[in-house]
């Protein structure tokens, strides 16, 4: 009697989570769908599937959205600020977390606070007026590592004290130099938390318009989702061609969540739940 | 020894950086907030409180955009937590593959929001949309709605959509959470014949808290900062009905009315500050309390 009881509810319980599943689903699969049909049958966006496979509309979209040339941009600013910011980031956590003075305490708490804070883009376009960095790439991929840098100097440094400090010690009698030590000793250390950090922070930069949208005014410079939204724009009627290129734009970071899901989760989670 | 060991210059890259287009504007801006500064002219004149006057008088709608946004931020945090304790605690028992759930539900917070923003216009359009068709086709057709033109509805419809994107990463916070509570506290719990409503307040909603927290504190910041599910549903109308804070900073921006935009930029980092100086408050008392 019981056990039966536990089996129904167990049941219902699958039920539910499978409804969930469903809902977070739905309009994943409704652009999936979509993107493989003609222009009248997905100019109503519905669930029937297509009556023929256009697969063209991907090249199309390619061809059409200039998507390769957003592609690359995208790649340059998530893919440049990453390196910098986990090289940039590991540095400062390395030292801030083995020499814990007074003043570096401070420092860290400092950098910390930018997790939270919000910035302010408005008073931030004088800063990139006078370092000359408005409407430039550079200036973006500089912005995008700066953002960074809080999060990641926080992951990385609960993470330092994980590594012995007695490869440090050994590393100072063989008359290694900081610098040497660092990156030969240390940071390959690092590794498990450079890449959740680096994958947390790549998701982050792509998925990011904010940035271009106050600070890059011409369109060969943006990055897909911003490429995205403009196409939208264009192609309204052409739901098709709007779902193919979503899907394109989103792949990287889909690819990236299913084979990097481990390290997203733990560094999503980690971070906050030691916060 | 260890000053040369481990040189400050380390640290001097990411804090430059940081301090130059992260710390510097913040502080910029809280004085820009008292001046004129705008495209119009290149001159700027300090004009003390005049922008916080205009924000803060009747006759304008910026007070309506900060309700919006403090009620955003709490309708948001409520759902978020709910959902994310409830779909955390089915999938603690009883069910089969619980990772690909737990994948299923966390992947929109991956997903850029202006993308899923265009989604989910298609889906919520009144007259072609997926959602309006499904509720006729089910017999439920007259609670279809004008999602997002309505303007009693359209502020709603967002933060559902805002909720659908950010429940996984709650849930999954206090998925880890409830790992950590131990099981022999159930058993104790069972032996005494309490039933599963007595188990869930007196178990694991207490050892749950420090949990709750975090994702509290991560909610309230992310919500006084929402600007990208705005933008993408509605940018701010049906008239300015779903303005918030960070969406009229960037209508100000584009207007160059730089010294109100700052002004409002300012506002936000106040509120941003309270919610931190709570949080830090809380969190080092649950340390204590553990």
């Amino acid at each position: 009697m019981k056990k039966g009881t536990k089996l129904s509810k167990n049941l219902i319980k699958n039920l539910v989570i499978w409804i969930v599943d469903l809902i977070i689903l739905i309009p994943l699969i409704l652009v999936l769908i979509n993107s493989l049909k003609d222009k009248y049958q997905s100019s109503s966006m519905g669930m029937d599937l297509p009556t023929q496979l256009h697969f063209e509309n991907f090249t199309t979209v390619i061809a059409q959205g200039k998507l390769f040339r957003s592609f690359l941009n995208s790649m340059l600013y998530a893919g440049s600020s990453v390196v910098f910011g986990v090289i940039l980031a590991s540095m400062a956590a390395y030292v801030l977390s083995r020499n814990k003075s007074k003043f570096n305490k401070f420092i860290y708490f400092f950098i910390v606070l930018g997790i939270a804070s919000p910035i302010n883009y408005v008073s931030l376009t004088k800063i990139m007026q006078i370092t000359h960095l408005m409407n430039k790439p550079i200036g973006i991929c500089l912005l995008y590592t700066a953002m960074q840098i809080p999060f990641s100097v926080f992951l990385i440094y609960g993470f330092i004290s994980t590594v012995p400090k007695d490869l440090d010690e050994a590393g100072i009698i063989d008359g290694c130099s900081p610098l040497r030590l660092f990156f030969s000793i240390v940071f390959p250390l690092l590794t498990p938390v450079a890449v959740t950090v680096g994958l947390l922070n790549f998701m982050g930069s792509w998925n990011d318009f904010v940035t271009p949208l106050y600070y890059l005014n011409s369109a060969k410079n943006w990055p897909m989702t911003l490429a995205v939204y403009n196409f939208f724009g264009q192609y309204q009627m052409e739901w098709n061609l709007v779902s193919a290129d979503i899907i394109l734009t989103s792949l990287p970071v889909i690819i990236i969540y299913i084979i990097g899901q481990k390290y997203i989760i733990s560094g999503m989670t980690s971070g906050s739940v030691k916060g | 020894m260890t000053k040369k060991q481990y040189p400050f210059y380390f640290v001097l890259g990411a804090l430059a950086l940081y301090l130059l287009l992260f710390v510097i504007p913040g502080v910029m801006g809280v004085y820009y907030s008292f001046t004129d500064w705008s495209s119009y002219s290149n001159d700027i004149h300090f004009i003390g409180l005049d922008n916080f006057k205009t924000i803060f008088s009747s006759g304008e709608n910026y007070l309506s955009y900060i309700k919006n946004t403090i009620g955003f931020t709490i309708v948001t945090s409520i759902l978020k937590t709910v959902l994310g304790i409830a779909f955390a605690l089915l999938l603690s028992e009883g069910i089969k593959g619980k990772n690909f759930h737990r994948a299923v539900i966390f992947m929109p917070a991956i997903l850029s929001m202006l993308i899923t923003g265009l989604v989910f216009k298609s889906i919520l359009n009144p007259s072609t949309g997926l959602l309006n068709e499904t509720l006729t086709k089910v017999g439920l057709g007259s609670l279809a709605q004008q999602w997002l033109t309505n303007v009693k509805i359209a502020f709603y419809t967002i933060m559902a959509v805002d909720t659908w994107k950010g429940m996984g990463y709650i849930m999954t916070i206090i998925m880890a959470g409830l790992q950590s509570i131990p099981r022999s506290y159930y058993e104790a719990a069972d032996i005494d014949g309490s039933n599963s409503f007595e188990k869930f307040r007196f178990i694991t909603l207490p050892l749950l808290m420090p949990s709750i927290t975090v994702t509290t504190v991560l909610n309230l910041i992310y919500g006084l900062k929402v600007f990208d599910v705005v933008y993408a549903l509605t940018n701010g109308g049906p008239g300015y009905a779903t303005e918030v804070l960070y969406t009229s900073v960037f209508k100000e921006f584009s207007l160059g009315r730089y010294g109100i935009g700052t002004a409002l930029s300012s506002i936000l980092l106040l509120f941003v500050v309270i919610v931190g100086f709570f949080a830090i408050k809380l969190l080092s008392r649950e340390d204590v309390e553990l």
